[in-house]
């Protein structure tokens, strides 16, 4: 019997829940760590940045509006179908460069990652927030709220790392646009359709792939996207995307130099809230 | 009925009986090539531009309120208060009830004030209610009158009743243009589009409309495209123009771009003006708005900046 033609996966955008092809048309090849050819990525354009913006404004309402309890939920419901793909993941991480038994590392750590985030939905308020001593008949609390979309240049680590800087953002209540390692696309893509089958709404995540100095200027400049993560930015572009959120008095969030493997902490989440203070009078 | 008015109508009837029928496969895939053009830069704002000014910016909600409609009318004058090279759209478009509030706040702008009129959007009235509504909303100072037809009369072949129904119309109108909105999406097909819009025009109208905007499908290109030929063959025919206005579902500058290719493309550049082409949509404005600035800053601009309505 002849050997079975092998089924060559075509990688595409995450965009509003769909997986479209590049508005442009255009892809770009990617090779493995020996420059082997392994598959065409979509080359996304400025024009697919800004429907992903439009995508990821029409998910916040719904998705910062549901409870932190059900987002919890939801985010240990992508590490769960993330558990299941693991060997799909170990396969891909080899081929971008990794060993065996790293890649099996970091699947399991971007895992537990999802669940370590999950956790903090319902706690950030608690944590936060705050009760405020004021000098009159009145409570005064402080309260966190999700900044809005938030653009983010992924880091080279195209797992656990787009993991380390997603997972932050959304679990708050933001909607994003992500702009994927560029190098090593093809773990990133196959996350999203990890996202596709979590009951993550469409748009709460909206994943791009090509040339992150040929996107990255026009969702800093764009006026309705409020916060930027440049985690994965080139040192030499950091001053000119800064430059340009500063349009409409974007949150940025410059390059941290975290090591993806280590501990989180919780500085990656509350760079994207804003603390709403309220105040009530006392007995009524 | 005298003999006259049947021979009327027995005539009326074959004539439009005995208009070509609509190739549907042939005028989908007209509107979709024509779709299909890439306009950019230059020719893009220019496009951009002459969208707004022919915008019919509208609100007919059973919600609507006196403020409402004065919001929408200093939207019409001003639509981006920031920057005057903005051109004022064509007319804002409201329930009889409204037009005076809104002859008010606009007038000294030179925006026109169009009412729907004869129980929209259903269309089901008495003659004499209709004729009063009209009356009412032109006598408030409505320089635009939008009718609804009959369709029930209409799908059931009585097109002597539809023909009277406009005349008596287009009589109570006096010096307010008349649009004729056929309600295409209740019309099944393409041949009864065309037939309604020879219909409509030999009975008079001024402007030949889509849709209400109530039902869906509402106006899309390949409708709009027939409706098109239909004015430039009137216009060969008998010597007299006719404007169109799509309304319903225009929602991005994409889509009225199209619209904008369609006309020149079919009816010719004589109708690419205010005076003879209108879109009926109000969303439309923002996103024509956003993509202005876009031009003009070179940063993709945002909801936020722009006024709802």
């Amino acid at each position: 019997m002849p050997d079975r033609l092998s089924v060559r996966k075509t990688y595409k955008l995450y965009i509003g829940g769909a997986f479209p092809r590049s508005e442009s048309g255009r892809s770009y090849p990617v090779t493995d760590s020996k420059g082997r050819f392994l598959a065409n990525a979509s080359h996304a354009s400025r024009k697919d940045a800004r429907d992903a913006v439009v995508a990821a404004r029409k998910a916040f309402p719904g998705w910062s509006g549901r409870t932190a309890y059900n987002r919890a939920q939801i985010l240990y419901r992508i590490a769960e179908m993330l558990e299941g793909r693991r060997d799909q993941f170990i396969d891909e991480l080899r081929q971008a460069g990794a060993s065996k038994g790293a890649a099996g590392t970091e699947v399991d750590a971007a895992v537990d990652r999802w669940v370590w985030y999950a956790g903090w939905a319902d706690k950030l308020a608690a944590v936060t927030g705050a009760a405020n001593p004021v000098s009159g008949p009145f409570f005064n609390f402080s309260t966190p709220e999700p900044t809005g979309v938030v653009a983010v240049v992924a880091p080279d680590s195209p797992l656990l790392g787009l993991v380390s800087v997603l997972a932050p953002v959304i679990v708050s209540g933001n909607t994003t646009v992500v702009i994927a390692s560029e190098p090593a696309p093809l773990p990133s893509i196959t996350l999203a359709e990890v996202l596709a089958t979590s009951d993550l709404p469409g748009g709460v995540v909206n994943l791009l792939t090509g040339h992150r100095t040929e996107i990255a200027p026009w969702l800093a400049a764009h006026m309705d996207v409020n916060a930027l993560d440049l985690a994965g930015a080139l040192p030499e572009h950091v001053r000119e995307l800064e430059d340009k959120a500063a349009g409409n008095l974007k949150r940025v969030l410059r390059p941290t130099g975290d090591d993806w493997a280590g501990e989180p902490g919780t500085a990656r989440m509350t760079a994207f809230l804003e603390t709403k203070t309220v105040w009530h009078p006392v007995g009524v | 009925m005298s003999t006259e008015t049947l021979n009327g109508a027995a005539e009326l009837r074959a004539f439009l009986h005995g208009l070509p029928g609509v190739d549907r496969v042939g005028v989908e895939e007209r509107a979709a090539r024509l779709a299909g053009r890439s306009v950019k830069a230059s020719a893009k704002a220019e496009a951009i531009d002459l969208a707004i000014s022919m915008v019919d910016l509208t609100t007919l909600e059973g919600a609507d309120t006196a403020g409402k409609v004065r919001a929408l009318c200093a939207k019409a004058a001003h639509p981006d208060p920031s920057d005057a090279s903005v051109p004022k759209v064509a007319a804002v478009c409201v329930y009889p009830d409204m037009v005076e509030v809104a002859v008010r706040a606009l007038s000294g702008t030179g925006v026109g004030v169009a009412s729907v009129a004869t129980a929209f959007p259903s269309g089901r009235a008495p003659m004499e209610v209709k004729l009063a509504d009209t009356r009412a909303a032109v006598a408030a100072g409505a320089s635009e009158i939008d009718m609804v037809i009959d369709r029930g009369a209409f799908l059931s072949g009585d097109y002597a009743k539809v023909h009277e129904e406009i005349t008596a119309v287009k009589d109570a109108c006096g010096p307010a243009h008349l649009k004729v909105i056929l309600e295409t999406g209740e019309l099944a097909t393409y041949d009864n589009v065309r037939r309604a819009s020879w219909l409509a025009m030999r009975a008079g109208a001024d402007f030949i409309k889509t849709s209400t905007g109530k039902v869906s499908p509402a106006a899309t290109l390949p409708v709009t495209l027939v409706m098109l030929e239909a004015v430039r063959d009137y216009r060969a025919a008998a010597g007299r123009q006719v404007g169109v206005k799509p309304a319903g579902g225009i929602r991005t500058t994409k889509d009225a771009i199209k619209y904008l290719v369609l006309v020149n493309e079919t009816a010719g550049p004589d109708w690419l003006t205010p005076d003879w082409f209108r879109l009926g949509a109000s969303s439309v404005l923002n996103d024509l708005l956003m993509q202005r600035r876009k031009l003009a800053t070179g940063v993709y601009s945002g909801p936020d900046y722009f006024t709802l309505d």
